[in-house]
């Protein structure tokens, strides 16, 4: 009787805190998912549907107009195409450096092991500094050259930490061992066992080396002066936040002019439609990889 | 005369073994070789070109050559009407930040993970983690159309229910919470992997047991899962006190404008200002050597605290 009771009242508890915690997840749901549903409904909307607050839960006079526009846009067309080469050349790099350098360190026989790891941990908390870094890079003459987007960041310690906790994981030395006794050297070892046994972590280092050389805007902000290489971030920023306060002025001026109403509105769409394409190799790799998020940081947060 | 032929001989073992070792990982040296040759170039030389704070710089002297001036950069920084104003801001900035924005990652971890319906709770978590991909221009390109005066929804939603159309962007009291809060909202799922992690490795015995002793979904939400994830929350505050001073560069920078400057301005962005627009490299550096100093210091004294109080410490 006692334990019946008992049981109902538990019951009762946690349907309570089922229903709360469903309203509240909903919640959440639609607080971060609205704003991208936002975007990519008013990108193909019609301009002045969307500069008329119409777009709300569902497109409104299906429009390709912004898209065209961003396609018409030779910036935007040379920017993505630099973003894509740096971006490539840049994850290439990045595994050519940090893997080999994770392995290595996740060797426990490894005589450098300890000197090698204080070498890359006092980075993370010691640096020189924007001034001296753009210092070196000036004298190094990479200023203005993709050298100085790619080079800086070749190794991220973090990833790096992330990848050896994985390899440390997954490639026991008695694998090693067995495969020396057939006469494998650590070089060969590497190259034919270990990496295509890592295709997991390889993928969580392209996802997250890829993201970060395709949103990064700040080294090209500093390193690169010519139009014609610039980056596809720094282009969306003088599309995206500088034009912003130019058309603030002009609106004053010119407002009642129809003709540039209707040019503002389209520029308006365009940046709707801009957010979309410049987000497309993102959207691409990220259901592919995003099954590894977890499983990525739990190895990254085990240090050993 | 014994403890030194057994000095002498130890050091010979020691230098045979280097030897032998060396011999044996040399592959290995080869495989980390490109890594610190490049950190060596990139953020050791820095490291050294930090002295320029204490010179005056001369691109033709280099970092070792330019005259010697102690700390007159220091001084003329601690004396300009910048000091105050950009480490009020940084601070008020990065405390609010910190206050808002570091719980809400555990409680949302918390939620999802005591949440039934798999499927659900996979969507929610998939939304959640994908603003972190957003490109930080793009972030605060859609903060500014969201936000516009004339064209931006949440000022047609405003006019819609008859009220009067506001320039978020340029009224700087709204400044810091919409840096803030858009903060949050990018940044809240990713920050809750970690926590998903550890809440991974509770056993899930111990679910069992507590609800064979009656206890409710919030008794093991408050008495289980919390408690277990309490470490790396430990750990991630000392790391987030540590950095108070360093308010990222990026997002600051493109969301500031001429009217909220006054709030906006902080220490990152007033060093590219100073030394990048306006070429005071030593001063600039002077600047930035003093922010890390500062957030040295905090990291030390955050961590010293929590070792005392909890136990827990970086090392």
């Amino acid at each position: 009787m006692k334990k019946r009771k008992q049981k109902t009242k538990r019951t009762r508890a946690d349907l309570i805190y089922d229903i709360v915690l469903f309203v509240v997840l909903t919640s959440i749901f639609i607080i971060v998912a609205y704003p991208l549903y936002f975007i990519v409904i008013s990108s193909i909307s019609d301009p002045k549907a969307v500069a008329g607050g119409q777009v709300v839960f569902w497109p409104v006079g299906l429009s390709i107009k912004g898209y065209t526009e961003v396609f018409k846009n030779s910036k935007v067309i040379t920017g993505f195409l630099n973003s894509v080469f740096y971006t490539f050349c840049g994850v290439l790099i990045n595994l050519v450096v940090t893997l080999p350098t994770a392995y290595a360190l996740s060797r426990d026989k490894f005589s450098g092991k300890k000197f090698v790891t204080f070498f890359y941990m006092l980075t993370m908390f010691v640096s020189g500094g924007m001034i001296p870094t753009y210092l070196v890079v000036k004298n190094l003459h990479l200023l203005d050259s993709m050298w100085s987007l790619i080079l800086p960041g070749a190794l991220g310690v973090y990833n790096m930490i992330v990848a050896r906790t994985f390899f440390k994981a997954n490639i026991s030395q008695e694998l090693y061992e067995a495969a020396e006794i057939d006469g494998c050297g650590q070089t060969q070892f590497f190259f034919k066992i270990a990496l295509p046994l890592s295709s997991a972590i390889i993928a969580i280092m392209v996802l997250y080396y890829g993201v970060g050389h395709w949103n990064s805007y700040f080294s090209a902000l500093l390193y690169i002066k010519t139009d014609v290489k610039f980056p596809l971030q720094l282009v969306l920023r003088s599309i995206l936040v500088q034009n912003e306060s130019q058309l603030a002025q002009t609106v004053a001026t010119a407002a009642q002019q129809a003709a540039l109403e209707e040019k503002r509105q389209l520029t308006e769409l365009m940046k709707y439609s801009l957010i979309i394409v410049s987000s497309i190799p993102v959207l691409i790799l990220y259901p592919l990889v995003q099954k590894h998020f977890v499983k990525g940081v739990m190895i990254g947060s085990v240090k050993g | 005369m014994i403890k030194q032929e057994s000095k002498n001989r130890k050091n010979l073992i020691q230098k045979k073994n280097f030897l032998h070792t060396l011999k044996r990982d040399y592959p290995l040296w080869l495989f980390v070789l490109p890594g610190i040759i490049i950190t060596f170039i990139f953020s050791y030389v820095p490291l050294y070109g930090v002295q320029i704070a204490f010179r005056n710089y001369n691109p033709k002297l280099g970092f070792w050559d330019s005259n010697w001036v102690g700390l007159k950069h220091f001084m003329r920084f601690f004396n300009s009407p910048y000091f105050a104003s950009t480490i009020k801001n940084t601070l008020i900035l990065s405390v609010y930040s910190l206050i808002a924005g570091f719980p809400i990652p555990i409680i949302f971890a918390l939620l999802v993970n005591s949440f039934r319906h798999k499927k659900y709770k996979k969507i929610i978590q998939t939304v959640a983690y994908a603003p972190n991909f957003i490109s930080t221009v793009v972030m605060c390109g859609m903060l500014l159309l969201f936000l516009s005066p004339s064209v931006g929804i949440i000022n047609n939603i405003i006019e819609l229910f008859g009220g009067k159309a506001v320039n978020f962007m340029g009224v700087k009291n709204y400044w810091r919470h919409i840096y803030v809060w858009s903060g949050i909202w990018q940044g809240m799922g990713w920050s809750s992997v970690i926590y998903f992690a550890a809440l991974s490795s509770v056993s899930p015995e111990l679910h069992e047991a507590a609800v064979m002793d009656g206890a409710s979904k919030f008794q093991i939400v408050r008495y289980i899962d919390f408690p277990s994830i309490i470490p790396t929350a430990t750990i991630l505050l000392i790391l987030n006190c540590g950095s108070i001073l360093s308010v990222g560069f990026e997002k600051v920078f493109l969301l500031q404008n001429d009217l909220n400057l006054s709030v906006s301005q902080v220490i990152s962005t007033y060093v590219y200002q100073v030394g990048l627009i306006e070429n005071s490299v030593s001063y600039s550096t002077a600047i930035g050597l003093f922010n890390s100093a500062v957030n040295a210091l905090l990291l030390i004294a955050v961590n010293k605290i929590s070792d005392k109080l909890s136990g827990i410490s970086l090392w």
